[in-house]
């Protein structure tokens, strides 16, 4: 089953360049994967700490390099993100203009790409999964994209390509770092050496280092940032729907996945590093997220500020803030993506995402307008919506850190600061719902038409999909503790 | 029971045989002769798969010691005819481009495909060769062949040219090695790479003029393999030569270099200056030939540099004296290479050597901008694909070793790659076409280009039968 949520999107990616109908084997395609996914979901047993559904392929015994796939609870909730996105993405994409399929194709092997990633417990294909999305990813925004494509598909594509062979140097060294005995790809063979403390400090502090730059390129993290905001803007919408929903998580998911639990000491080391850079993310490029004068550039940015929650929980390194990152990174996956998705319904009806141009828009078209709200409150933080519980979690876990020394620490302080992000967000995105949606109705926009019945029903998705983690975070969080209580007991 | 050197001496006679075949009948369609080759190769090519190899590199087999059919040799011999077989194929497609260019006559096409298979033995002596004076005579007959193809279409002045520069570098670089083979020869009294390494055990041999004498040989190698310094004559030879004349020197050239440099300097490794000066040379070859590919607007320049670059790459495994990862990696870089050349010689007849040449291929030829892309990406080092296993092998080795500059101006110059490969990539979907019409392909090559693409993405993904052949 687990392969079939992998190969799905891709054979049939591979069907469509051969010939089959384009938007009609892909929707088909997602909505297969959305449903295999749900069966693992449904199948998955929440007790067990272990990996499940594991199926295994040897490629190289001596190199102890094998196919393995399979999901803990953690892994399950980052296929099951993407398999919505997808979903959703490939919904919104309609008809295209040119190379239809090609377009899809793409769009399909991003998905499957990343689904491969989040599944695999090989290193290897770990990591040559995601590198899958990367030429995809520079023929959507080259071919289809808008505005200054040309530099944001060469930023992004030089800057990811460059990224990801640094976190291949992190990934080698660490596959180095343990005994010549105990060298494995198997991340559940790694994770038995470093709990053994076989990887020594030294090597954790440096592996960490090479690990937290090249996922941190990938993610985002200050200041390798400036691709992001440049590539959503300019990428066609479902292509910046996977890249900011799915894709940007690969880094996270990599950091939860190996370094938490392999590189304590390596963690621990650079832990003052991180914070001081994930705090620019939240108020550095925040406070740039409000000067935008762009809906499509101001949506980047604040995909950008939101991954610094996401790392505040990550640093913390508890189980909490551990938790309280994997919500948000599921919660911010979704939220994300509909917002992309109403931004490019926006470009296709208006033309323009400048912020003075628009205005009223609500008039015309409720039912986006209610959509946009809904996400734009979701991004926010606001309570009921899933990005409220990650966001307390990651406060929580945060503050929580280093609290038994007895006084403001590195990680209160942090919070504290953290928290104003909520205001910056809660800034920028109520001043870009009113300037796009409130107001008063330029004339020119009269005669736009609401989003069709269709195209309600993946807004559906994605709202609901927030709101059901919203009011019943527990659900969610008791599939994926599981996963972390095994390390980060098993290392304090 | 077949042994090692007959696998020389029956390519050697197809060579002969179909020389004197063209001599004698002169109305054939020479395409015949082409074919008769690639099946006569292929025949070798299958046989040699019987060849047992003799356990230990170091030993020679049978009646001469400067001959070896270790494993190592034995795979390249394989290397070796592969690459002849998809150059001929290639040059089959070429062909009406060297008959273009002796209006009025027949002339040329036999020659154009018999001389291959001659260097193609001296490719195969070359790399069983463990005496330097086998090695210099088998390095010979390689180069003296590579004089006649480099300038074959000798009517086009860019082509004389290639072919002039060719003829004067490389003489150079062969008194270079012959210099070279002297001081170590007088250092150590040996021609034989065995006994030199006894000698050098010795306190008494002189190892600075035996040091001497290597770094001589190491010019020689270098102009092979196209190292920086040594690399000036590569791009303008490649791009003056017949475009399959360019796949086989970057392929079939390059490999051959490769293994001599191996075992070259295996009886010179415990010496520090050595190492020294391959990570030098190493680096200047990688910043050279990634910032001088990333302007050209000549696809086939840009692989010339593209070559440079990858001997860059191919230099770390060597420093690092990783000889599997070196041998993965050519066999990666000899699947992409000739691909990319492969779509180039049937693009090139239609359009031209361009980058701009190649805009809207996806619309004219799907299949051969597929190609191209599987090429291009491979080249450049994305996973699942041959290309990104080479490049982590280099780099498995190189953070072993603990090469921190190697391995910090490999991970930027693999960003440059990425740039300059793509520009291809756009070129073939971002851009309109110039003009409408499909592309032909013959049945041939399109058998070879699919054969291509599909041993690219399997060695991508399971790289053991490549591994399996290098165990011990």
């Amino acid at each position: 089953m687990i392969l079939f949520v992998i190969f799905c999107p891709i054979i049939a990616a591979i069907l469509i360049m051969v010939g089959a109908p384009a938007r009609k084997t892909a929707l088909a395609a997602s909505v297969l994967t959305l449903a295999a996914a749900l069966f693992l979901l449904a199948s998955f047993q929440l007790l067990q700490r272990d990996f499940q559904h594991v199926t295994s392929f040897t490629i190289s015994p001596e190199w102890h390099l094998s196919f393995s796939t399979g999901v803990d609870g953690l892994s399950l909730a980052m296929v099951l993100l993407a398999a919505i996105v997808t979903l959703a993405a490939v919904w919104f994409a309609g008809k295209i203009e040119k190379y239809e399929k090609a377009f899809y194709a793409c769009l399909l092997f991003i998905s499957g790409g990343a689904i491969g990633a989040f599944a695999s417990i090989d290193l290897f294909f770990f990591y040559a999964f995601h590198e899958l999305a990367l030429i995809p990813t520079f023929l959507l925004i080259g071919i289809w994209g808008s505005g200054n494509r040309i530099a944001a598909a060469w930023k992004i594509t030089i800057y990811l390509a460059v990224g990801s062979f640094i976190l291949l140097l992190g990934l080698i060294l660490l596959y180095q770092s343990v005994p010549a005995a105990s060298r494995s790809f198997d991340i559940r063979a790694l994770q038995a050496a470093a709990s053994l403390g076989q990887i020594s400090a030294d090597a954790q502090r440096h592996i960490y280092l090479l690990l937290l730059i090249g996922f941190g390129i990938l993610t985002s993290l200050f200041p390798f940032h400036t691709w992001a905001p440049e590539a959503y803007a300019a990428a066609p919408a479902p292509a910046a729907m996977l890249h900011a929903g799915i894709l940007k998580k690969f880094g996270l998911y990599g950091l939860l996945r190996l370094a938490i639990p392999m590189l304590p000491e390596g963690a621990r080391h650079w832990t003052n590093l991180l914070v001081v850079l994930l705090l620019a993310n939240i108020i550095y490029v925040g406070l740039v997220t409000i000067a935008q004068k762009r809906l499509d550039w101001m949506l980047g940015y604040s995909s950008v500020m939101h991954m610094g929650y996401i790392f505040l929980g990550i640093a913390s390194a508890g189980i909490l803030g551990v938790t309280g990152a994997a919500t948000m990174m599921f919660a911010h996956g979704l939220s994300i993506a509909l917002l992309f998705a109403l931004a490019g319904e926006l470009r296709k009806r208006t033309g323009t995402l400048i912020f003075d141009e628009l205005g009223g828009l609500a008039k015309v078209m409720p039912f986006a307008g209610l959509a946009f709200g809904l996400g734009a409150f979701a991004a926010i933080g606001l309570p009921g919506f899933a990005n409220f519980a990650g966001e307390i979690m990651i406060f929580f876990g945060a503050f929580k850190n280093g609290w038994e020394i007895g006084r403001f620490h590195i990680f209160q302080v942090a919070t504290v600061l953290a928290l104003w992000g909520v205001v910056i967000s809660t800034v920028y995105m109520l001043r870009a719902y009113r300037k796009a949606f409130m107001g008063m109705l330029n004339e020119r926009w009269n005669g736009l038409v609401d989003l069709r019945t269709g195209l309600r029903v993946p807004v559906a998705l994605l709202v609901g999909a927030l709101l059901w983690y919203g009011f019943f975070p527990q659900s969610f969080v008791r599939m994926i503790t599981p996963a972390f209580r095994t390390y980060l007991t098993a290392n304090k | 029971m077949i042994t090692a050197p007959q696998l020389e001496i029956a390519v050697l006679l197809l060579g002969m045989a179909i020389l004197m075949f063209e001599a004698f009948a002169t109305r054939v369609d020479k395409r015949v002769l082409a074919f008769a080759a690639i099946v006569g190769l292929a025949l070798i090519l299958i046989a040699s798969f019987f060849v047992s190899p003799t356990p230990s590199p170091d030993r020679a087999t049978g009646l001469w010691n400067f001959y070896t059919a270790d494993k190592l040799s034995v795979f390249f011999k394989q290397f070796a005819l592969l690459t002849t077989i998809f150059v001929l194929i290639m040059m089959i497609d070429y062909a009406p481009v060297v008959r273009a260019s002796f209006p009025g006559t027949t002339d040329g096409l036999g020659e154009f495909f018999s001389v291959p298979i001659f260097t193609c033995v001296g490719l195969m002596y070359l790399v069983s060769a463990v005496d330097f004076i086998f090695i210099f005579v088998s390095l010979e007959l390689v180069t003296v062949s590579f004089y006649v193809l480099v300038s074959f279409t000798r009517k086009n002045p860019v082509t004389l040219e290639a072919g002039v520069k060719y003829l004067v570098l490389s003489a150079l670089s062969t008194a270079f090695l012959v210099y070279g083979i002297a001081w170590i020869f007088g250092a150590t009294g040996q021609t034989n790479l065995q006994r030199i390494t006894e000698a050098l055990a010795n306190p008494n041999t002189d190892h600075s003029a035996a040091l001497l004498g290597v770094v001589l040989v190491l010019v020689a190698l270098g102009f092979k393999i196209a190292a920086v310094p040594f690399q000036i004559w590569v791009p303008d030879v490649y791009q003056g030569a017949p475009t399959p004349v360019t796949a086989y020197l970057s392929v079939g050239s390059k490999a051959a270099g490769f293994v001599v440099l191996l075992r070259v300097l295996r009886p010179f490794v415990t010496l520090p200056q050595m190492q020294r000066l391959l990570v030098l040379i190493a680096l200047l070859t990688l910043i050279y030939g990634n910032l001088a590919a990333l302007p050209q607007g000549n696809l086939k320049r840009l692989l010339a540099y593209s070559s440079i670059a990858h001997s860059g790459y191919l230099l770390i495994g060597v420093v690092c004296l990783d000889g599997n990862a070196v041998v993965f990696y050519l066999a990666a870089y000899f699947l992409m290479t000739l691909l990319s050349f492969a779509v180039l010689v049937i693009v090139a007849q239609q359009t031209g050597e361009q980058i701009s040449d190649f805009d809207g291929l996806a619309k004219r030829s799907p299949f051969l901008a597929f190609a191209m892309l599987i090429g291009m990406v491979s080249l450049a080092g994305v996973p699942f694909t041959a290309g990104f296993l080479g490049k982590f092998f280099i780099f498995y080795a190189a953070i072993l070793q603990r090469q921190i500059a190697l391995v910090v101006i490999g991970v930027i110059t693999v960003g440059c790659g990425f740039y300059y490969y793509l520009k291809v990539v756009r070129a073939m979907y971002w851009q309109p076409a110039n003009k409408a019409e499909d592309i032909p392909i013959s049945g041939l090559s399109r058998l070879a280009i699919s054969a291509l693409i599909a041993a690219t993405i399997w060695l991508g993904v399971y790289p053991q039968p490549i591994l399996n052949m290098l165990k011990r």
